[in-house]
């Protein structure tokens, strides 16, 4: 890449970020808004309000509790999916059973769980699950069902172990399927994250945002609003490296494809 | 990118409808009895206390009683219409937007790295702001329906622009066809498939972020029903507002796919299905 062709491409995808964001600071700089704070008192706010202390009595808790419920509902949806998706019979057993599950909004299962966890660690994670589980295992599913049938010929032919089998074959002939159900996963678990924590807890990102609106300390309140963003961000850039990179012979085999 | 999209179009179950036979049909109706009579025996057999899991009949008979009060039904209406409402804004600005964004290429590129920023930010994230503006009412909910479900259109409405036959556009370019009547006759059909997948993904966002609303916020509906149930301690109606739930999901879902299948009749994805 030349020298201008890398500064365009740099202004291409800064330049309406930064526009934007200087658009927020000269508009509410003069602000006496009570809601809208000046966006200068929002990030003065920022560095007090979470990197003194509350990173590691609030943050990091959230973020734990997220990623040992998001770890826990991958393992589940794709144990389960698998199972489910190669057993003929168990896939129309349950099928109506899962898309009734699937329909019901996960933050309603907030209540329920309260009930048998009560308000702890347990109870958060369990929501978590509760609520991540469906798309990995919904779509690892599909991913087993629509497995090239010559590839499972072959497997088939060559006596592979199951073992094997299942590693080379099925999961990664899944895995296209599995990064879809997976990232639609993580955005559902940042904001079961988020409600299971705005319900009942004594700690984390979302029970220190609301305690902010409950005391009005609206500049604090934003800050909270824009670290919930950046984690956001965080988190989809860190999926999406790990994506590309468990992806890489799917995204090879489908440029070849339409090249050829 | 584009793995996406088509592991979400095979991801949707649609492929399933076509195998099915009669005893797959048969099966389903069997999973569901198996799950009302575990559901049925679990707390009678007292593995699980009932004050956490009511027996199914209870929770049938609830239901009952729910639907004797005109409280339900209004709740029931107010999610609909709050349902309805942010997902027909979500949608209107969504094409009216990708379409503009992703047929002007430099605004495309210009815009991308904004779109990327913008849509991880959990939609969550804004409830504090909408309570403060909005208080208790549905328009606190209205707001987090229509960022969470804007997003989900937005998206995949830029992936159908996208994919425009060059030939066609340059066809239509030659002909000197209005720029109205190329949105209307080149773009829109390659991108309706895009806007419809874009929809059914924003209407189950939708129905989430309107329950969680009212569930969270307290914005009158269904989810506020089951945080009114679950203080006061009414399990068994709780579960039953659980279940109504679900199955206003269902019925969204399968609404929206017939939809689906009758605006997109004549593209070939829904033709080849329907020959098989």
């Amino acid at each position: 890449m030349t020298v201008p062709a890398a500064l365009r491409r740099a202004l291409l995808l800064l330049g309406m970020p930064v526009v934007l964001v200087a658009a927020w600071w000269t508009a509410t700089a003069g602000s006496t808004d009570f809601f809208w704070p000046p966006l200068r008192t929002i990030l003065g706010t920022f560095d007090d309000t979470w990197f003194h202390g509350r990173i590691t009595s609030d943050v990091l808790p959230s973020l734990g509790r997220l990623a040992a419920g998001y770890l826990l509902a991958l393992a589940l949806g794709v144990g389960l999916g698998v199972a489910i998706g190669s057993v003929r019979v168990l896939r129309a057993l349950l099928e109506p059973v899962l898309e009734f599950f699937r329909a019901i909004p996960s933050p309603v299962l907030v209540p329920i769980l309260m009930l048998f966890a009560g308000i702890g660690n347990g109870m958060k994670i369990l929501v978590i699950v509760s609520g991540c589980v469906w798309p990995v295992l919904l779509n690892t599913v599909e991913g087993v069902r629509a497995l090239d049938e010559v590839l499972q010929d072959t497997a088939r032919c060559y006596r592979m172990r199951p073992h094997s089998r299942l590693v080379h074959l099925v999961l990664r002939g899944a895995s296209p399927q599995i990064t879809a159900g997976a990232r639609q996963a993580l955005s559902i678990g940042i904001i079961l994250m988020v409600i299971s924590e705005m319900f009942a807890a004594s700690n984390g990102v979302g029970f220190t945002i609301i305690q902010f609106q409950r005391g009005f300390s609206i500049p604090q309140m934003w800050s909270g609003i824009i670290l919930l963003g950046l984690i956001g961000i965080a988190l989809s850039a860190a999926f999406h490296v790990v994506e590309t990179r468990v992806l890489r012979w799917y995204t090879g085999l489908r440029r070849a494809q339409r090249e050829g | 990118m584009t793995a996406a999209v088509t592991a979400d179009a095979v991801g949707d179950g649609r492929g399933g409808r076509r195998h099915r036979t009669a005893p797959g049909w048969l099966l389903g109706l069997a999973g569901l009895a198996g799950l009302m009579a575990l559901a049925e025996a679990v707390p009678r057999a007292g593995l699980v206390k009932e004050r956490f899991l009511p027996p199914f009949s209870d929770m049938v008979s609830a239901l009952a009683d729910e639907a004797g009060t005109g409280a339900f039904w209004r709740a029931l209406l107010e999610t609909l219409r709050g349902w309805a409402i942010g997902l027909a804004v979500a949608t209107a600005a969504g094409v009216v937007l990708g379409v503009v964004i992703g047929g002007l290429p430099p605004v495309r590129a210009a815009m991308a790295s904004t779109i990327e920023f913008l849509r991880p930010i959990p939609s969550v994230a804004l409830i504090p702001l909408a309570v403060l503006l909005y208080g208790t009412t549905m328009r606190a909910t209205l707001l987090l329906v229509v960022y969470a479900s804007f997003w989900q259109v937005l998206v995949q409405v830029l992936y159908g622009v996208r994919d425009v036959d060059p030939v066609a556009r340059e066809t239509a370019r030659s002909y000197r066809f209005r720029t109205l009547t190329q949105v209307r006759t080149v773009l829109w059909p390659t991108a309706l498939p895009y806007v419809m997948t874009g929809f059914r993904l924003a209407a189950a966002v939708a129905l989430i972020l309107e329950i969680t609303g009212e569930l969270v916020i307290g914005s009158p509906g269904l989810g506020k029903q089951i945080a009114v149930a679950q203080s006061s301690g009414a399990v068994a109606s709780m579960y039953a507002l659980v279940i109504v739930v679900g199955l206003i999901g269902v019925v969204v879902n399968v609404i929206v796919r017939a939809v689906e299948r009758r605006v997109l009749r004549w593209h070939p994805s829904v033709r080849r299905e329907v020959v098989s």
